[in-house]
C-alpha cells in the first residue's frame, strides 16, 4: 500500500492549502500597512511587515474592540455553561432509560436544526423584548440555548454511550442511588466529552452572527461578530484593520478546534449516523 | 443497550431540558406560524406606547405569495429557483468534494494526521471570517483573485457585482466552508467497514473499483445519507455567507429564502411575510427529510438513525 502513492500526497498538499489558504491570506494582510493592502501589486508575504492593525483595533481611543471581546466571551461562555448543564442529565436519560416517547423526543431534537433562524427570530425577538431583555447579555443567551441545547444533548448522548453500563451497574449494587452512579461514575468519566461539547456550544455563541444582529442595536454591546463589521461598511473599508480584528477572533477558536477535533470526531461520528 | 425501564427517572432527568425547549422552541415555533397569518409589522406589533393592533388575515400571505410565482417578475419564484440550486451544487460538491478526500484519507499513508488537521481549517473559522476574507479575495480592484488573473494576462472578473458570478462566488464560499463536515463523517463511516471485507474481496479477484462500487459505496450509505440530509438543511438555511459576501445581491440575484425572508422582517419590517417565508422553509425542509428517509428505507431495508 506503501508503494506509488505520490499522486495521494499531491493532491492532499492541494486541498490543504485551498483549506488553509484564505486563513493564511488575511493573516498576512493583517500584517501590511494601509498602502499596501490598498495595492494592485501582488504580495503574498507583507513587504513592510507592521504591528500597527493590531495595534490599532485593540487600542481605539474608545476600547470598544476589548468591550466586544468582552461581550462575545461573557456570553459565549454562558450559553456553555447553561446548555451543559440543562442537557447533561437530559442526556444521560436519552443514554441508559428506555421509555415511551424516546424515540419523539430524539427526532423532536433533530427538527430544531431544520427550524431556520427566519421562523424563529421574529418571535423569539418579541419574547426577548417583552422581558426587556433586548440589547442585554442575557436575551443573547436565550436565544442561543435554543441551538445550542439539542445539540448538547445528542453529543453528550454518544459519549455517555461509550461508557459501559456494568460499571453503573456495580456501583448499584454497591448502594449507590441513580443520581449518586450518574454524579460519582459516569460524569468523572466523561469529563473529556463534556468538556468538548461545552467547547462546541461555546463557539456556536462565539461565531453567531444573525441574532447578535438583530437583538443588540447599542455599538457598546454588539459582539466581535457584528463590532467588526464596522470596519467595512457603506463608510468605512478598512479591510487592513478587518484583517486584524479577524485573526484575533479566530486565532483562539482555531487552535483549541484543531486540539479538540479528535473528540469532535467521536461525538459527531456516532452522533452523525444514530445520534 | 439501554436498560432500565425506571420511567419516572427518565423523565425527572429530561424535565428541564423539555421545559426549556417548549418554552424557547417549540412556543415561539408557534407564534411563528401563527405570525404568518397576521398582517403584522413593525408598527402594528405593540410597543410601550402602543397596544398591539395586528389582525389576521388569513391564508393571505399565503395567496400572495404563491400567486407571485405565475407572474413574471415574480421575486419569490426567482428566489426559489436561487435557493434551489444554491443548495443542490453546494451540497453536490461538499459530497463529491468530502467523499473524494475521505478516501485519500483513509489509505496508509504518512502525515494523514496533519492533512486532516489542515482540512478541518475551514470548518474551525467562523464563518463570519470565512465570508470576510472570501470577500476581500473577490474585490474587483484589490482583491487577489483579479490582480493574479490581470498578472496572468486575463481580464478581471466582475466577482460580486455581475449577477452569474455572485453566484458562482458565494457558492465557492460555501463549499469550501461545508467540504470538512463532510469529509470528517465520511471518513468515520469509511473507518467502520470492516477491513475483512476488502481482503475477501481480493482473495475472490474483485478489482478495486468493483470493490468501491460493492462494498464502500453499499456500506457508507446509511452515514453518507444522514449527513446529506444535514448538509441540505444547513445549506438552506445558511445566512451567513450570503448576507455577509452580497448581501443577497446584486439586484437579489444571490438571495436565497432565508436571507429574503431576513429582509423582509428586519427591512421590510414585515413581520407576518417573514413568518409566512419561514413556514415555507420549514415544510420544505420536513418533506425534504421525510421523502429522503423514505427513499432510503426503501432502497437498503435499512433505517437512518438520529
Amino acid at each position: 500500500m506503501r508503494t506509488s502513492n505520490w499522486w495521494v500526497h499531491l493532491l492532499l498538499i492541494a486541498a490543504s492549502a485551498i483549506a488553509v489558504f484564505p486563513v493564511l491570506w488575511i493573516l498576512a494582510t493583517s500584517f501590511k500597512p494601509r498602502a499596501e493592502v490598498f495595492s494592485t501589486e501582488l504580495s503574498i508575504v507583507p513587504h513592510t511587515f507592521t504591528w500597527d492593525n493590531y495595534v490599532h483595533v485593540l487600542t481605539r481611543a474608545d476600547g470598544v474592540f476589548l468591550q466586544w471581546m468582552a461581550n462575545s466571551f461573557l456570553v459565549a461562555l454562558l450559553t456553555a455553561l447553561v446548555a451543559l448543564s440543562l442537557s447533561t442529565t437530559a442526556a444521560y436519560a436519552m443514554s441508559r432509560f428506555r421509555f415511551a416517547g424516546k424515540r419523539a423526543i430524539s427526532f423532536s431534537f433533530f427538527l430544531t436544526q431544520m427550524f431556520p433562524g427566519a421562523l424563529l427570530i421574529v418571535p423569539l425577538y418579541r419574547i426577548v423584548n417583552a422581558l426587556g431583555l433586548l440589547n442585554s447579555y442575557l436575551g443573547l443567551v436565550l436565544a442561543y440555548a435554543t441551538v445550542a441545547v439539542p445539540f448538547c444533548v445528542m453529543m453528550l448522548k454518544n459519549y455517555f454511550d461509550t461508557i459501559p453500563y456494568e460499571l453503573e451497574e456495580a456501583a448499584r449494587v454497591d448502594g449507590l442511588s441513580h443520581f449518586g452512579a450518574f454524579c460519582r461514575i459516569v460524569l468523572p468519566l466523561s469529563l473529556p466529552g463534556i468538556a468538548v461539547t461545552g467547547f462546541f456550544a461555546f463557539i456556536t455563541a462565539w461565531n453567531e452572527f444573525l441574532i447578535a444582529l438583530t437583538f443588540m442595536s447599542e455599538q457598546r454591546m454588539y459582539t466581535l461578530p457584528i463590532g467588526l463589521q464596522q470596519f467595512v461598511n457603506q463608510f468605512n473599508s478598512d479591510w487592513h484593520y478587518m484583517a486584524a480584528g479577524a485573526i484575533i477572533v479566530t486565532l483562539p477558536v482555531l487552535i483549541v478546534f484543531l486540539l479538540a477535533q479528535r473528540y469532535l470526531i467521536t461525538g459527531l461520528s456516532s452522533g452523525g449516523t444514530k445520534g | 443497550m439501554t436498560i432500565r425501564s425506571n420511567k419516572w427517572i427518565a423523565w425527572l432527568f429530561l424535565t428541564p431540558v423539555l421545559v426549556v425547549m417548549a418554552l424557547l422552541v417549540f412556543y415561539p415555533l408557534v407564534q411563528g406560524i401563527i405570525y404568518s397569518f397576521t398582517d403584522m409589522n413593525q408598527y402594528n406589533m405593540g410597543s410601550k406606547f402602543a397596544p398591539p393592533s395586528w389582525t389576521f388575515v388569513g391564508l393571505d400571505n399565503y395567496v400572495d405569495l404563491f400567486a407571485s410565482i405565475f407572474k413574471p417578475d415574480s421575486v419569490f419564484r426567482d428566489v426559489i429557483v436561487q435557493t434551489l440550486v444554491w443548495t443542490f451544487v453546494n451540497v453536490f460538491f461538499h459530497f463529491v468534494i468530502g467523499l473524494g478526500l475521505a478516501l485519500l484519507l483513509n489509505r496508509n499513508i504518512k502525515g494523514r494526521g496533519i492533512y486532516r488537521m489542515l482540512l478541518m481549517v475551514p470548518w474551525a473559522v467562523p464563518s463570519f471570517v470565512s465570508a470576510f476574507s472570501w470577500t476581500w479575495m473577490y474585490n474587483q480592484t484589490y482583491g487577489l483573485f483579479n490582480i493574479v488573473l490581470q498578472k496572468l494576462g486575463f481580464a478581471p472578473i466582475p466577482w460580486l457585482s455581475d449577477s452569474f458570478w455572485a453566484m458562482v462566488s458565494v457558492i465557492m464560499v460555501n463549499v469550501w466552508v461545508g467540504v470538512p463536515f463532510m469529509m470528517i463523517t465520511l471518513l468515520g463511516g469509511l473507518q467502520s467497514i470492516p477491513p475483512s471485507l476488502y481482503e475477501a474481496a481480493r482473495v475472490d479477484g474483485a478489482s478495486p473499483w468493483s470493490q468501491f462500487w460493492n462494498i464502500t459505496l453499499p456500506l457508507l450509505r446509511p452515514v453518507a445519507a444522514t449527513a446529506t440530509v444535514l448538509g441540505v438543511i444547513w445549506t438552506f438555511n445558511m445566512f451567513t455567507i450570503i448576507f455577509l459576501v452580497t448581501r443577497g445581491g446584486p439586484v437579489r440575484s444571490t438571495e436565497i429564502l432565508v436571507t429574503y425572508a431576513y429582509r423582509e422582517a428586519f427591512m421590510n419590517w414585515n413581520f407576518g411575510m417573514a413568518a409566512t417565508y419561514g413556514v415555507v422553509i420549514f415544510s420544505f425542509l420536513l418533506a425534504f427529510t421525510v421523502l429522503y428517509r423514505r427513499l432510503i428505507k426503501a432502497n437498503s431495508g435499512e433505517g437512518v438513525y438520529y
